[in-house]
């Protein structure tokens, strides 16, 4: 019995494509509704134009971007977002000189010690997020653990200032984020032909340039996956900077609190969290063409 | 068959509607602070009416908002700051209520009560549990030797004279997160009307908060708890109790740390955490149960003397420890109580201008 091509390709397709609905599109259609109301002090706090299809002309009448013309009339919400993409940047760069070492020693391991070393660094998801932010600031602190060892080692005379600083912020930034550019990385480096490495080494090239001309680019791939697995979660980031940063550091995550939380400006909220999603998906696109361009 | 199988379901069904009714008929559910109610008192309360207690925390009085706001919170008390009720009454959140049930609310205390009226018109919806003030929580050895042995910090001035503030910068200045504690202290420090709701006014408080910023390492509204205990800050605006768990703290790991709580004598601002029951309360009965017991005045005095806070209740008094009573930073002395003020909630529009000033005090820009 030949089961239809068509019913096939369905049932193959319809899962990821029901999850994206059920879980992307649903949920964002309610944000941006929230998005297009106005506030309001009632219960939930704002008042929705959209009332369904049947009421598309009111819908479209009273629609007038009142919040979106707020965002982009104050210059906090730019230079919060700025500062966002910034701060994402450097903790995905960062991201990156820490964990593509740390990926090609766990390549080059025997083949034995691999999958233990997979687990180590999957192994801090086991504790809270929260656990491991607050754990940081333990360390960190005027009297912390760091300090106490630097000035008993006298490398420093006065404890180094770090918490509530943008230091501090990307610290934890990489810190949380690390696994992700970890993982990736070792994958593509695992699976990459060692023949072509000594093959480099055999016609003269010297180490560095076997890195620069061989492996990197091989591995590329798994670079771009990992830098985009850092670089996106970590633009709207809420729980780092507001444990590590201090007064200066300013991220959209936090901003968004401020008007849900503190403003109880659903609407305002919403909008900025629309507005955060579409921008994010230039670097989504971004990424995913290097990818495309990488794997071809 | 098949009307077997849809037979079992239904039963299966209506068992599954009894047990949760039933379930419902003897739980209550309470949204609170944690460590905010004796542990004993919830068991007395169980052992006594065979009402199990579902005791939930929150860390931020916005959570809780946040989910009042949403509706159907599940819960059948909830403790709201009282700060917020003004804006939460017209919204029919909460229920009237009923005084008939409430029999104890005749030890509570008229100076407390009246002032909650100013946020509750009548004492409609709410009944005060404990209450306190926002203040000056401080490492004392850290700051006499920056500002010298014989310094009082007694007075605003501390925090908003730039001069004297800049001396505590090194060992580290928080203030809270919040427009509603700072926005007034600065009025009040400036000889305005604390309750200002004038532009012209918010914005002289603005300036001057803007003005100490340099000197503050952190605008958070919890995290001073602990770092006031480490001894990794000197100087925090904090709540009493707060403040007052951070000294407990600090004595309990014996760490050399000694805290202390002030009052500026410009005055503070007043805060109460009290009683309401949700409109959607599933087990209204068990709520107005649970407020009655709890203002017994053994019991009051029994949560006071746990959580070390000033109850609302003025029969208690009797039973709370000396120490207690007698600390001047939980149970200020009658004329520094008359200084303390109360505001009312900022309006929808003000409250987006103030928060818009906050921000730019708290990033510089």
């Amino acid at each position: 019995m030949a089961v239809p091509r068509r019913l096939l390709r369905l049932f193959v397709v319809g899962p990821p494509l029901l999850w994206l609905g059920l879980f992307f599109l649903l949920p964002f259609a309610i944000v941006l509704r929230i998005a297009l109301s106005d506030s309001a002090p009632a219960l939930p706090p704002y008042a929705p134009h959209w009332e369904g299809w049947s009421r598309l002309g009111a819908f479209l009448a009273a629609l007038d971007g009142e919040t979106f013309a707020v965002i982009l009339a104050d210059s906090l919400y730019l230079d919060a977002l700025l500062s966002s993409l910034r701060l994402a940047a450097l903790a995905t760069l960062l991201a990156l000189l820490v964990g593509f070492p740390l990926a090609y020693a766990m390549a080059s391991a025997p083949r034995r010690w691999q999958t233990a070393l997979v687990v180590l660094v999957i192994l801090p998801f086991w504790t809270s997020f929260l656990i491991r932010v607050y754990a940081w600031i333990a360390i960190l602190r005027p009297e912390g653990v760091l300090n106490l060892v630097l000035l008993r080692l006298g490398v420093i005379s006065e404890p180094l200032r770090i918490l509530n600083t943008e230091a501090a912020v990307l610290i934890g930034l990489v810190y949380s984020y690390l696994p992700f550019m970890v993982l990736p990385v070792y994958a593509a480096l695992e699976r990459l032909d060692r023949s072509l490495i000594e093959a480099a080494a055999d016609l003269g090239a010297p180490p560095l340039r076997r890195l620069l001309t061989v492996t990197i680019p091989l591995a590329k791939p798994g670079i771009l996956a990992g830098a985009f697995l850092v670089f996106v979660p970590a633009v709207g980031e809420f729980v780092v900077p507001d444990l590590l940063g201090g007064p200066d550091t300013l991220m959209i995550g936090k901003v968004l609190w401020t008007d849900f939380f503190s403003n109880r400006d659903w609407p305002l909220a919403s909008a900025v969290a629309v507005l955060l999603l579409l921008l994010l998906v230039g670097p989504i696109l971004f990424f995913q063409r290097l990818a495309k361009g990488a794997a071809a | 068959m098949q009307r077997f199988a849809t037979r079992i379901l239904l039963a299966a069904t209506l068992g599954l509607q009894a047990l949760t009714a039933n379930a419902q008929q003897d739980q209550l559910r309470i949204f609170n602070w944690s460590d905010y109610v004796d542990p004993a008192v919830l068991e007395a309360f169980t052992r006594e009416t065979g009402i199990k207690v579902v005791y939930d925390t929150f860390d931020q009085m916005e959570t809780v908002e946040t989910k009042l706001l949403a509706g159907k919170t599940g819960y059948d008390l909830v403790v709201v700051t009282a700060s917020f009720l003004p804006r939460h009454i017209p919204l029919k959140l909460y229920q009237p209520l009923d005084r008939a049930k409430l029999d104890n609310l005749k030890h509570m205390w008229p100076e407390i009560t009246g002032r909650l009226a100013k946020y509750d018109p009548g004492n409609v919806y709410a009944v005060n549990y404990m209450w306190g003030t926002t203040g000056i929580g401080y490492n004392v050895a850290k700051v006499r030797q920056r500002l010298g042995a014989d310094a009082v910090i007694d007075s605003w001035s501390v925090l908003f004279d730039p001069a004297r503030l800049a001396k505590l910068k090194d060992c580290g200045v928080h203030v809270l997160d919040a427009t509603e504690e700072m926005f007034p202290a600065a009025l009040r420090y400036l000889g305005l009307d604390p309750d200002s709701k004038k532009e012209a006014d918010l914005r002289k408080a603005a300036d001057l908060l803007a003005k100490i910023r340099p000197h503050i390492q952190k605008f958070h509204s919890s995290e001073y708890i602990n770092a006031l205990a480490n001894g990794d800050i000197c100087f925090a605006v904090g709540y009493s109790g707060d403040v007052l768990q951070a000294r407990k703290r600090a004595r309990e790991a014996k760490n050399g740390v000694e805290i202390a709580y002030s009052i500026p004598k410009e005055g503070a601002l007043m805060w109460f955490d009290s009683f309401v029951i949700p409109a959607d309360a599933g087990n209204k009965d068990a709520a107005y149960r649970f407020i009655d017991f709890v203002n017994r005045p053994e019991v009051a005095a029994k949560n006071s003397n746990f959580i070390q806070y000033a109850s609302g209740n003025l029969a208690a008094q009797a039973q709370v420890d000396p120490e207690i009573l007698k600390d001047p930073g939980i149970y200020p002395p009658p004329a520094v109580l008359a200084r303390l003020y109360t505001i009312t909630p900022y309006d929808e529009k003000t409250q987006k201008a103030v928060n818009r000033l906050w921000t730019r005090v708290k990033t510089g820009r």
